[in-house]
């Protein structure tokens, strides 16, 4: 028998795992948006799962607008990437200090 | 209701295994096809949850436009991958310790005795037959949600326009209207009178 628990445990696990590749990919500006996009994949689990659970549609509604996010987000740390890569000819995150953070 | 566990385990492992290619396989164009992977198992999970809209538009918005802008820049850029994996193992330890610390600390809240105890929330009966889930999450979002709604398309806009204004360059070289330049031209820049005397024609 489902139940609420196991898709918060599965979207715990995705959480969990998209933390460990933030930390082995820290050089890689490319999978570390990608691992950014697992993040809110995990946390959308979870308002499906409490929207379907709770029978209360707002879930899926906040969902529809966290996808807008994302995908606006994805859409313009891409874009510069790809200006980082033009000007730089690197997307390793080590190498990106100009701001002697 | 077994067929529901089935397929709840089966796309559970097939997204895990997904996502933890993306994070481990050297290659990026490798990655984004996992993600695409894992995207996809979380699409069925979704209509398990019968969220059809929301696993279309996964399907649809994600794999279909923000999975393939990434595969076009991960391979319009040149990557060289060597230097990228350095660290890999070192920070091996590290990684999986904050994700197994973090994962129990969840677990332990989820499977305790408490709010999210296991039979706490039994799944729901089916919905009826003809039910929309797409007219559900659309009279919402037009009544309820509509401001948020079209500042959400404005968000949309901006990043577009950010989007190309970042990407933009104006090559050395290239051949180009300059349209105010155009509009304020004055007719003695184009129009030269000629005074001259008049020729007889050639032969007559």
């Amino acid at each position: 028998m489902l139940t609420l628990t196991h898709f918060l445990t599965l979207a715990a696990l995705l959480f969990s795992l998209s933390v460990t590749g933030i930390f082995l990919n820290r050089k890689n500006v490319i999978i570390l948006l990608m691992c950014i996009e697992l993040m809110l994949l995990a946390v959308n689990m979870n308002f499906v799962a409490f929207s379907r659970f709770l029978g209360n549609m707002d879930g899926q509604v906040f969902v529809f607008f966290i996808l807008t996010v994302a995908a606006a987000e994805a859409a313009i740390g891409l874009a510069i990437l790809v200006v980082l890569f033009r000007n730089r000819q690197t997307i390793n995150v080590a190498e990106l200090d100009d701001l002697k953070g | 209701m077994p067929i529901y566990e089935i397929v709840f385990y089966v796309f559970s492992l097939v997204m895990l295994a997904g996502a933890v290619m993306v994070i481990t396989v050297r290659n990026p164009v490798y990655a984004a096809l996992s993600l695409v992977l894992t995207f996809f198992s979380a699409a069925a999970i979704w209509m398990l949850l019968e969220a059809e809209f929301l696993a279309i538009v996964l399907v649809v918005v994600y794999v279909g436009a923000v999975m393939v802008l990434f595969l076009f820049v991960v391979m319009m850029l040149d990557i060289n991958v060597a230097p990228l994996k350095e660290g890999f193992i070192r920070y091996l330890p590290v990684g999986v310790l904050v994700a197994l610390l973090m994962a129990a600390e969840l677990l332990v809240v989820l499977w305790s005795k408490g709010r999210f105890e296991a039979g706490a929330y039994p799944l729901p009966a089916p919905n009826p037959e003809g039910f929309s889930n797409t007219k559900a999450v659309g009279e919402l979002l037009f009544t309820n949600y509509l401001l948020a709604f079209e500042v959400a398309g404005v968000i949309l806009l901006v990043a577009i326009i950010a989007a190309v204004a970042l990407t933009l360059r104006q090559r050395a070289g290239g051949h180009r209207q300059n349209p105010s330049l155009q509009v304020r031209v004055q007719r003695d820049e184009r129009v030269r009178l000629v005074k001259m005397k008049p020729e007889p024609r050639q032969g007559s």
